[in-house]
């Protein structure tokens, strides 16, 4: 069968009577499989020396976290007012990067958006690893790791019950059933092309191992009927789920008394910042990967283009929260929620705040530009910067508001211990040795889905009239 | 050792010579047959005239029930179990107990959702005669096919094979088990 290749230039250029093509280089169903499978075959020479960099800054963790257990949370810059550093910054910080991979399963399924299918697998791979690293920052945050278990409710020996009028137990909540939904989902999706991945295993531990996993399928179209519906229920209850997620970590913040935190914006506030933070980090991530892993026919300079864009859109939401914080504490008269404020930008945390703002508001503002946004490099850079500034939006959340409470008296400078260092610097240790772990076994990008949409997956598809159309695509696109 | 037939097999190229064949095989009225594709053919379902899919039933019942048990236990531990005023809220605060159960109303639903799609798919079921066709390999990479079991009341072994050819299949066999 004859398939048309299509070109970067195709892609970009933007038409009104097709939509524009999602795989690129004129792939047929086997060659997708192929794509996607070559870096399991053949990781590379760049796998090795990045998993033993990942694993070494694991072992930063867990020497980290060992002392704090042997010694506690002493060890960490907390003082009295700050009680809260950076353990609840790096949690709501990791927990923010999970919500894009949600956003791209689960919300753009919803939407129909089929761009998704080319980075939805990664990107939910991600959302499990940055919920791993940040369910292990409250973990460790409690201090007597041994009786995490009160926050469950167990029947105990001390009949006592956890209380459930508390937003930090919706919190335990919220973020262990998102773990737990989110590692379901991605299950689901994985079914099909771990029988993929069986089904052209070479070796015989590969293939019991994927067969195993892959559950004895045989994409039965029975099958795939209950198992299409499955998935849009998932997705249906996972859109909700990952909105309602960074809206009760928002109320750990909103709930409390304290000025630049007592305030109603926060839900809608943290849910925009969380999916700019998670689309920063989906960048950094698929960005290098494409290009070590060939996978550039399949994520491709528009799906990079379309991430960009999102990011625009909540970096600029994210802006607007910033302002219309300072816009409420002036307009509520309120002098302690004005000082809080006015003390953010220019009081002694002054360089965090102004991190914060260059980097989540002012650089995503590039991508306005068709040409900076299609630049992969560009994006990359910028992707960078996205992820240093919504660790700053936290640190300045958490730190600022409590350093300078209600009594002037108390008032202190935080600064961290090298301690709060090597666990901040750990938890992308085990980050990137799960990530790595990930791409090195498992099918990065979702065989299965990305093949419903090529042109010849439609049955009403005909190949000689599309032939003859995209041709002259190419014609046009070659002229330009 | 030889067995008995188990099941027909027929391969296809293409998504469109699937979805005419399985409305051919839907119109003989077959009835324990089933196409096997690398990814969910879109409207195929209605080409191998087959209902709609009970999943949501089982999601709906599981939701409902996670989130009843959520908000009964929390209603239960404040009032009954443990009741202690906490910043001066009422034993049944019933506002704060909501995003708790609607969080383990989606956990139940998810939980529900896969493994009802598994039980009802009847898997996992690693043994299956088809997975003794080495053609049958690339049902999950790039080729389609059409099963018919031998236990169909319509089925009669190589005239059945027959069938499947004269739809345009690239290639039948008979899968013994």
């Amino acid at each position: 069968m004859a398939t048309t290749v299509y070109t970067e230039a195709d892609q970009l250029e933007e038409r009104l009577d097709q939509r524009a093509p999602l795989v690129l280089g004129g792939n047929d169903f086997h060659s997708v499989t192929e794509l996607v499978a070559r870096p399991i075959d053949r990781p590379g020479n760049m796998w090795w020396p990045a998993f033993l960099v990942s694993l070494t800054l694991l072992g930063v963790y867990g020497v980290a976290v060992a002392y704090l257990v042997w010694e506690g949370v002493g060890i960490w810059g907390l003082n009295n007012p700050v009680d809260w550093g950076w353990a609840i910054v790096n949690f709501v910080f990791w927990v923010g990067i999970g919500h894009a991979g949600t956003l791209i399963s689960a919300i753009l399924f919803l939407f129909r958006q089929k761009w998704r299918t080319g980075i939805n697998r990664a990107a939910e791979a991600m959302t499990l690893f940055a919920v791993a690293c940040a369910l292990s920052f409250p973990t460790i945050h409690v201090g007597r790791v041994w009786l995490l278990y009160w926050v469950f409710p167990i029947p105990n020996q001390m009949a006592a019950w956890p209380n459930f009028r508390s937003p930090l137990l919706w919190d335990v909540f919220a973020v262990s059933i998102y773990g737990t939904v989110s590692l379901l989902f991605w299950y689901t999706g994985l079914i099909p092309d771990l029988a993929t991945m069986r089904d052209r295993a070479k070796g015989a531990l590969a293939r019991k191992l994927y067969g195993f996993f892959a559950l004895g399928w045989r994409g039965s179209q029975r099958h795939w009927q209950n198992y299409e519906s499955a998935y849009l229920i998932l997705a249906g209850v996972s859109t909700p789920l990952v909105l309602s997620v960074h809206t009760i970590v928002s109320f750990d913040f909103a709930v409390s008394q304290i000025p630049g935190w007592h305030t109603t914006i926060f839900p809608p506030y943290f849910v925009a910042g969380a999916i700019f933070s998670g689309f920063g980090m989906v960048l950094t991530l698929l960005i290098p990967s494409r290009i070590i892993f060939g996978l550039k026919d399949l994520i491709t300079v528009r799906h990079i283009e379309n991430m960009a864009k999102i990011c625009l859109l909540t970096g600029t939401m994210v802006g607007y929260a910033y302002a219309m914080e300072f816009f409420i504490a002036w307009y509520s008269g309120n002098p302690y929620e004005s000082f809080a404020f006015f003390n953010r930008a220019f009081g002694p945390y002054s360089w965090a705040y102004w991190t914060m703002i260059s980097c989540n508001v002012i650089s995503p503002q590039f991508f306005w530009f068709k040409k900076l946004r299609t630049n992969p490099l560009f994006v990359f850079i910028i992707s960078i910067f996205i992820n240093i500034g919504m660790w700053f939006e936290r640190f300045v959340i958490a730190v600022t508001s409590l350093a300078t409470d209600f009594l002037p008296s108390s008032w202190d400078y935080y600064s961290p211990t090298i301690w709060d260092v090597a666990s901040f610097i750990g938890s992308f240790g085990l980050f990137f040795t799960l990530f790595t772990l990930f791409v090195r076994f498992v099918p990065m990008v979702a065989i299965a889905e990305v093949k419903t949409v090529m042109p010849q997956a439609d049955p009403h598809h005909h190949p000689a009239a599309a032939s003859k159309h995209g041709a002259t695509v190419a014609a046009r696109g070659g002229a330009h | 050792m030889v067995g008995k037939p188990s099941v027909a097999l027929a391969e296809f190229d293409t998504a469109g010579e699937i979805y005419h064949a399985c409305e051919h095989v839907r119109d003989a009225g077959f009835s324990r047959w089933d196409a096997h594709t690398p990814f969910p053919v879109h409207g195929l379902d209605k080409a191998m005239g087959i209902g709609r899919s009970r999943v949501p039933w089982i999601a709906l019942v599981c939701g409902f029930t996670g989130a009843g048990l959520a908000f009964w236990l929390q209603a239960w531990v404040h009032s009954s179990a443990y009741p202690l005023v906490i910043n001066a809220k009422p034993y049944m605060s019933w506002q704060a107990y909501i995003p708790v159960t609607f969080e383990v109303g989606v956990l139940f639903t998810a939980l529900g959702t896969l493994i009802g799609m598994l039980a009802l798919n009847r898997l996992p079921q690693h043994y299956n005669s088809l997975f003794k066709s080495a053609r049958f390999e690339r049902s999950t990479d790039d080729k389609f096919f059409i099963s018919i079991a031998a236990d169909d009341p319509r089925f009669q072994g190589e005239e059945t094979l027959r069938f499947l050819q004269g739809l345009g299949a690239s290639h039948v066999e008979l899968i013994e088990d």
